[in-house]
């Protein structure tokens, strides 16, 4: 049963690391709080979903990771371009896409992924479409462990693709852009490029996730992104306390890592029947509890200090 | 002897038509030879600071034309002009990005010149670094892992002056740049300036508010007071000049004195 547990967090963790590396591409290198996360995750599923009910699986993956930049270039432009502040430049494009996901799935709030044939008897019946697990099930034979291993594999590639980049010149521009927009601005680099860049391959990276769930859960939902940004945030806070990490590529492997601990401590708070609305709210206070914790600590150390401080005078 | 940067009728007034209108440089027109370290003084609001934004493109002028080694960058973006301009401030945390190593910074600064590869820091780049870091006698060339936050003020104002002059800019801005630090690395850091200047055949300008850095550095001196040039000598003339008679110069040509911070140094 355990391992069953431990299984299921892993396979759930791994769909939303992608997430989790563009929540982390955003707040830690970026520095930059991106409300679109919530969106583009959406847009990524939605889009996907409507190219694989069209019949192409492996397409609409892509199809979707680009969706997601799009969402990405557009928070970018208005931050950048248009001066728009950062958290409302996210939350335009969010509540725009809003409207994009309910037409991609034309005109409705979520979308199975079937398609309806006509069956011997000439009636219309609903036939499940192609996904990526399908296609690996068929080839492995095995499907849990064939999903597992899909997901395990495109979260893989992904975090390498993202180490990798931030180690050449225009990942390293990203970083800089980041860590000291000042700086970037007075040298030969182009801040506002660099800076969109970056947005977009957070969404690109969160879209990612959107795709692939819709993919495994063979449904597009448009309330899926809601609570996304706090879900990315809790497991980049949580792997960063694990790995206490100070370089980017110890950062990447942190979030991934902090994704899967977070779906492992989900599912051990539903072992102990925590109802599921009560997900956001656990996710919601994971977060907070790291983001005070700091300050508690140092609050506490003064507390002590002053009090001895008394007591030595006193004497 | 060329110019290598010429200011031609240089004009700026913020917030024009209000109450508030200021203007911060006045018809200024200022030949650089190639090769030259000039100095700049003036009281505080004089449009040192201004003139150079203007040269980096922070802003656009009212009227005139900045012109850098024959090309007018007037109206360039500030980016494609930072490629040729190499720039240092007060504050030795603007020119460096704190969570980056030594190495990835000046590999950043490098970009235009370093060699092709497939990752920014590169092993013939990072022996280049070396041997540049070690010039500086601060023994940061064992330490191009340690991240820049990490290093003291003097330690990353020399650093980013590496960063500043690694893409052998045509032109180099220094405002202020050891005013934040303590007088001896202060003075070692002025030390470091002037012998990068040298070796590279830098053409510079310096704004101080240090009378006596102003007459041993670099071979020419220039003031400014409310956005024009009111003073200008050259080798010459300075070979005699001491601070207090730069500032009785100075008194006789500006409207006001000095600030307070440039008399307690005469």
């Amino acid at each position: 049963m355990y391992l069953d547990l431990l299984l299921s967090a892993l396979g759930q963790g791994v769909i939303y690391a992608p997430m989790a590396l563009g929540v982390f591409v955003a707040f830690r290198i970026l520095n930059t709080p991106d409300l679109t996360i919530d969106g583009s995750f959406v847009f990524g599923m939605t889009v996907c979903a409507a190219v694989t009910v069209a019949g192409h699986p492996i397409p609409a993956i892509f199809a979707g990771v680009l969706a997601g930049s799009a969402a990405g270039l557009m928070t970018g432009a208005l931050q950048t371009v248009f001066g728009v502040n950062p958290i409302l430049s996210g939350i335009l494009t969010l509540t725009g896409l809003y409207t994009v996901n309910y037409m991609v799935l034309g005109g409705q709030s979520n979308l199975y992924l079937q398609s309806w044939e006509p069956n011997a008897a000439g009636a219309l019946v609903p036939v499940g479409s192609q996904t990526i697990y399908k296609m690996m099930a068929t080839v492995m034979g095995k499907s849990q462990s064939a999903a597992l291993l899909l997901s395990l594999l495109i979260t893989f590639l992904a975090a390498a693709i993202l180490i990798v980049f931030f180690k050449t010149r225009p990942g390293m521009a990203v970083r800089a852009t980041g860590d000291n927009e000042e700086m970037v601005r007075s040298s030969s680099i182009n801040a506002d490029a660099a800076r969109i860049g970056g947005i977009m391959i957070a969404n690109a990276l969160v879209a990612l996730s959107g795709a692939i769930l819709c993919q495994q859960q063979r449904y597009a939902d448009l309330g899926s992104g809601s609570g996304m940004l706090v879900v990315g945030l809790a497991s980049v806070i949580i792997g960063q306390a694990l790995f206490r990490q100070s370089s980017v590529t110890l950062g990447i492997i942190s979030a991934v890592a902090g994704s899967i601990i977070y779906r492992l401590i989900l599912q051990v708070a539903y072992q102990i029947d925590m109802p599921s609305h009560m997900v956001k709210l656990l996710s919601a206070l994971i977060v907070t509890i790291a983001l005070i914790l700091p300050q508690a600590k140092d609050k506490l150390a003064i507390m002590r200090l002053r009090h001895g401080g008394e007591r030595s005078q006193s004497r | 002897m060329s110019v290598q940067l010429s200011i031609q009728h240089l004009s700026k007034c913020f917030e024009p038509n209000t109450p508030n209108r200021r203007v911060a440089l006045d018809d200024l027109s200022l030949d650089v030879e190639r090769g030259e370290f000039i100095t700049i003084l003036g009281s505080n609001g004089a449009g040192k600071s201004t003139l150079f934004n203007a040269i980096l493109g922070k802003f656009l002028p009212d009227k005139g034309r900045i012109i850098l080694d024959g090309d007018d960058i007037t109206y360039w973006k500030d980016y494609k002009r930072a490629a040729h301009i190499g720039c240092l401030y007060q504050n030795p945390q603007w020119g460096t990005a704190p969570n980056m190593t030594i190495e990835e910074n000046l590999a950043l600064a490098y970009t235009r010149h370093a060699s092709k590869s497939f990752f920014a820091v590169n092993r013939r780049d990072s022996a280049y670094f070396r041997e540049l870091l070690a010039t500086l006698g601060l023994g940061l060339e064992n330490r191009m892992k340690t991240p820049m936050g990490m290093l003291s003020g003097g330690q990353r104002q020399a650093a980013s002056l590496l960063m500043a002059t690694i893409a052998k800019p045509k032109l180099l801005l220094l405002d202020e740049h050891t005013a934040a630090l303590d007088p001896v690395t202060s003075r070692q850091v002025l030390k470091i300036t002037a012998q990068i200047i040298a070796q590279n055949n830098l053409t510079a300008l310096m704004i101080t508010h240090d009378l006596h850095q102003a007459v041993s550095f670099g071979n020419r001196t220039i003031m400014l007071d409310a956005g024009r040039l009111v003073l200008d000598i050259g080798a010459d003339e300075r070979a005699g000049m001491t601070p207090r008679r730069l500032a009785d110069l100075f008194a006789a040509k500006a409207k006001h004195l000095l600030s307070d911070r440039s008399l307690l140094s005469v």
